[in-house]
């Protein structure tokens, strides 16, 4: 159940949010909420994949009355979470490789099943969820998650995409958007920072497998994000999230505006917002102001070389088309809104 | 029971009697039957329950093994060559996280060239790994040292890979003694892991380790795979009490008490040996076998104490290490560091070659005779090689290696002899 | 150590041929080994496969290269193979045709051997009017246990029936059986017939 808030978020001190009722206040609003990525972690200042993750698992806790293990795939929120000698993580979590994190999600899921079934249950009570930067999602975790999209596997997995490898320093991954500036797609030559027609839509090729749920979400929206966790817990099957988090350090931003940023990703319809359920979309989160992409991309260092005195209009222009573009194909937009 | 029965399908129905919770395999020549077999026998629900999956590669297949592991379920996967490379990470992975994941590798060459027959290159690629090395000279041995596997990994929590030649072995139907489920029960007790995902009492696995406390992490599975030499033979012994028959442990001497000359090997060439070594034994030649059952850890006292008597070692081994010989060969110089006796490498049967008991004769004559090598090439067909270096000599262009070797041998099966 | 060798093209059951008279061999409390040659198997192309029978374990892991026994499930093999390589002068040979040995033109090679222990058989033949499908494979195998006596026809039914089922099972069970008593027959007349 999900209340339409009329006005808009101005910092994380509203997710308290006592103009609602209870029972529709966040998940985070809660002081027994699990906290399950525990302060104290090593993450940057307005880290978005550290807000995102523990907005995710802490929501994916209460669903499953903490009965949750997770499988985390080598990245920036594994190396942050787990300092050695010390953990951030409040429920059962196993690191095991970069490209692995959905078969090792697969693995735990079966092992779970098998226990169940010899206690004379069904299914496991427990729940399993796999997660990973976008590096070991859309790229070296390919094909360890197209295998447990197609068998179904009752996993969830959340990719936490700030659109390129930032742990290792920034490089370009699949995810990347054109034009971004990044280690390996620097900002020089004709196209600079990273090529146009390149890249992979995982969403779509999770839907493309048909599996029962697929959504998008950002770090914006809080009562979203946790309502699509919860939807997503309430099912069985391969299950996938992705969740757009953006990286002050990668993609050149300050610290506070992480979030704002990724509302105005939203916002300027270059990142859709939406679910799926086996393969076909089913509900879209609509644009409520739509804005042009300069609004979203000046604020990062990353697409810098855009603008100014020897700044690309032509590329603007290009990713403005490809944000008019999901906008057209997943009807972001009302009719008659502001366009 | 005993059965007449093909090698895979007796490892299948050991494996079963093992009861697995999670089978997660990707089929790759010679493995196919193994896997074939347990899916069959979860499907038609002999084994109950189980999860049998159909994973998307080797990769994919040792880490749905690591994660099953993690979370308190028996975990078992088989595979051979590429198949063992492409999944070497999460081979290193598994043995790093001390998980008692139980492999068969079903020894083949690794390529290029691509060959689908037996040689030992893939399992002695992962020898550093940290898992532990069986390696079964029969098909009953096969079944036997998995049992005794599952019970290993799961005493020391570290992975073990059963090793058993590729078509040799795994497609051989022989006989062979199925053991009964309730002594597999009696003898293998149910999986109580060290370290398990568990919502009741949450632990991370796998957190990162720096320089403060990585050699000590790692020295910690130095020590525990040092603790197998004991482990091993007791678990062997307790198997040979329990069925009835000795199979696994570290060695197995045959023949070498008074033997001058001692020809060390791994597998199923232990058995022509044996045979090649009573005829010459029947002449009076002294010689004789010493298998090794236990590669990983390397039994270097049992080893040590099995040759020392001896004036000559030759180990006779299917894998070498480009540009410098032998692979066990090194290892058994490390037994025997400090002895004065003559050591020789013969590398033999690479890539599925037939080892015949005739050219093992004739090398074990040279080998008595002090005519051997440092390091032989068995059956190494001289006039290829040496077209092949004039043909490089003179052009530059000389086109892909192994297909001018073809040619020149002509398009043959296989070399019998 | 009586060692067999099994010559036909893939597709034909060559390797089955081998399993089934090791199961054979094992129904009679021996110990037996059968393997293929791990060449290249698509189907057409020939193909060997082995099998070892002893009373006691078999340790030889090698190609058979001087067999006791050679089985040819194809003649077109003769010519194209040298099928005959390594055979012991006490050999068996049996060979799936309708043909003589002389008609086959391996009249010279026999003779290097002993000639009431080669024989052919129309297994392809036989099978056809059992089977209904032209598989020798299990046929030969009763012309080997009448032609050799080291298994005997009891066993390779019982192993034919380990292996397959319903009429499957029956139709080669009866097929061996029907190879089995030609090559009685075969054995007969050359025993009656002069020395030449």
């Amino acid at each position: 159940m999900h209340q339409q808030v009329k006005f808009y978020q101005t910092g994380t001190f509203t997710v308290g949010n006592r103009l609602l009722s209870p029972e529709l206040r966040t998940v985070q609003a809660s002081t027994a909420r699990s906290n399950s990525l525990n302060s104290g972690h090593r993450a940057c200042q307005g880290c978005g994949e550290a807000l995102g993750a523990r907005y995710a698992i802490d929501a994916a806790m209460r669903a499953t009355s903490r009965r949750l293990i997770a499988a985390n795939a080598t990245g920036c929120l594994e190396v942050f979470s787990t300092p050695y000698p010390e953990s951030s993580w409040q429920l059962p979590w196993i690191h095991s490789l970069f490209g692995n994190a959905a078969a090792v999600g697969t693995g735990i899921a079966a092992a779970l099943h098998v226990r169940a079934l010899k206690a004379g249950r069904p299914h496991s009570d427990v729940r399993v969820i796999a997660q990973g930067g976008d590096g070991g999602t859309t790229d070296i975790g390919f094909g360890c998650l197209s295998g447990m999209f197609e068998r179904n596997d009752d996993v969830l997995y959340i990719c936490y995409d700030n659109e390129a490898y930032m742990n290792t320093g920034v490089q370009r991954s699949s995810a990347t958007p054109p034009a971004a500036r990044t280690a390996t797609t620097t900002a020089v030559g004709t196209s600079p920072g990273a090529e146009f027609g390149k890249g992979k839509n995982v969403p779509m090729i999770a839907m493309a497998h048909e599996i029962p749920y697929v959504s998008t979400a950002t770090v914006a929206d809080l009562h979203d994000l946790e309502a699509k966790v919860e939807r997503a817990m309430a099912i069985r099957g391969a299950r996938y999230l992705h969740v757009l988090v953006p990286c002050p350090l990668g993609w050149g931003s300050a610290s506070h505006d992480t979030i704002r940023l990724a509302r105005l990703a939203r916002e300027t319809g270059i990142f859709p917002v939406f679910e799926a359920e086996r393969g076909e979309v089913t509900r879209v989160a609509k644009i409520r102001r739509r804005v042009p992409v300069d609004e979203y991309l000046r604020p990062q260092k990353r697409f810098a070389h855009l603008f100014g005195p020897n700044g690309r209009a032509d590329l603007l222009q290009r990713i403005q088309e490809g944000a008019d573009r999901n906008i057209r194909r997943f009807g972001l937009l009302d009719e008659g809104s502001a366009a | 029971m005993l059965q007449q029965a093909e090698g895979s399908h007796a490892v299948a129905e050991a494996v079963a009697l093992c009861r697995p919770d999670v089978v997660c395999a990707y089929p790759i020549s010679p493995q196919t039957h193994i896997v074939e077999g347990l899916g069959e026998l979860v499907k038609s629900g002999r084994l109950a329950p189980c999860e049998f999956i159909n994973v998307e590669s080797e990769f994919a297949a040792m880490s749905v093994a690591i994660g099953a592991s993690a979370a308190g379920a028996r975990a078992y996967t088989a595979t051979a060559s590429q198949g063992l490379l492409f999944m070497a990470e999460a081979v290193y992975n598994a043995s790093g996280l001390g998980l008692p994941i139980v492999m068969t590798v079903a020894n083949r060459a690794i390529g290029a060239p691509i060959n689908i027959w037996n040689d030992h290159s893939d399992a002695m690629s992962q020898r550093d790994s940290g898992w532990l090395q069986l390696y079964a000279e029969t098909n009953q041995e096969a079944v036997d040292l998995h049992i005794q596997a599952f019970k290993l990994a799961e005493e020391l929590s570290m992975p073990v890979m059963v090793c058993m030649d590729g078509f040799i072995l795994t497609h051989a139907v022989e006989r062979v003694d199925v053991p009964e489920q309730a002594d597999v029960d009696a003898f293998l007790p149910p999986y109580v892991p060290r370290q398990v995902l568990d919502p009741d009492e949450p632990v991370s696995i796998g957190a990162m380790v720096g320089p403060e406390a990585f050699m000590e992490v790692r020295y910690l599975a130095h020590a525990k795979q040092l603790s197998a030499l004991e482990h091993i033979p007791r678990i062997a012994a307790e198997f040979a009490a329990r069925f009835g028959r000795s199979s696994g442990g570290l060695v197995r001497a045959y023949r070498c008490d008074d033997a001058e000359t001692i020809v060390v090997a791994l597998g199923s060439v232990i058995g022509t040996l044996k045979e090649t070594v009573d005829g010459l034994r029947a002449e009076g030649v002294r010689v004789g076998v010493l298998g090794i059952q236990s590669y990983r850890p390397f039994p270097l006292a049992a080893v040590r104490a099995a040759l020392q008597g001896a004036r000559r070692v030759v180990v006779l081994e299917k894998s070498f290490c480009v540009g410098l010989g032998g692979v066990v060969s090194t290892d058994v110089r490390v037994a025997l560091s400090g002895l004065q006796l003559h050591g020789t490498t013969v590398v033999a049967g690479l890539g599925g070659r037939a080892i015949t008991r005739a050219s093992l004769e004739r090398m074990l004559r040279d080998a008595v005779a002090d005519r051997l090598e440092p390091l032989t090439f068995l059956d190494l067909d001289r006039r290829i090689v040496e077209r092949q270096l004039a043909r490089e000599a003179q052009t530059r262009r000389s086109g892909p290696i192994a297909e001018n070797l073809l040619r020149d041998v002509g398009t043959v099966a296989a070399k019998v002899a | 150590m009586l060692q067999i060798r099994i010559h036909g093209r893939g597709g034909q059951g060559v390797v089955t041929a081998a399993e089934l008279l090791s199961i054979a061999a094992f129904e009679q409390g021996r110990h037996a080994q059968a393997f293929p040659s791990f060449g290249s198997e698509r189907t057409g192309a020939p193909v060997v496969a082995f099998c070892r029978i002893d009373d006691r374990e078999i340790r030889l892991r090698e190609p058979i290269v001087a067999p006791d026994v050679l089985i040819v499930q194809d003649p077109t093999l003769l010519h194209q193979v040298n099928v005959f390589q390594g055979l012991q002068p006490d050999g068996y040979v049996l060979i799936n045709s309708r043909r003589g040995f002389d008609e086959l033109g391996v009249a010279e090679i026999a003779q290097r051997f002993r000639r009431e222990r080669l024989l052919t058989v129309p297994a392809t033949e036989i099978a056809l009017r059992h089977l209904g499908r032209p598989l020798p494979n299990a046929v030969l195998l009763g012309g080997f246990a009448a032609l050799t006596g080291i298994v005997t026809l009891d066993a390779v039914a019982h192993a034919i029936r380990d292996k397959f089922s319903g009429k499957v099972a029956d139709g080669n069970v009866a097929a061996a059986t029907d190879a089995f008593d030609t090559v009685r027959h075969a054995l007969e007349e050359v025993a009656d017939a002069p020395a030449s």
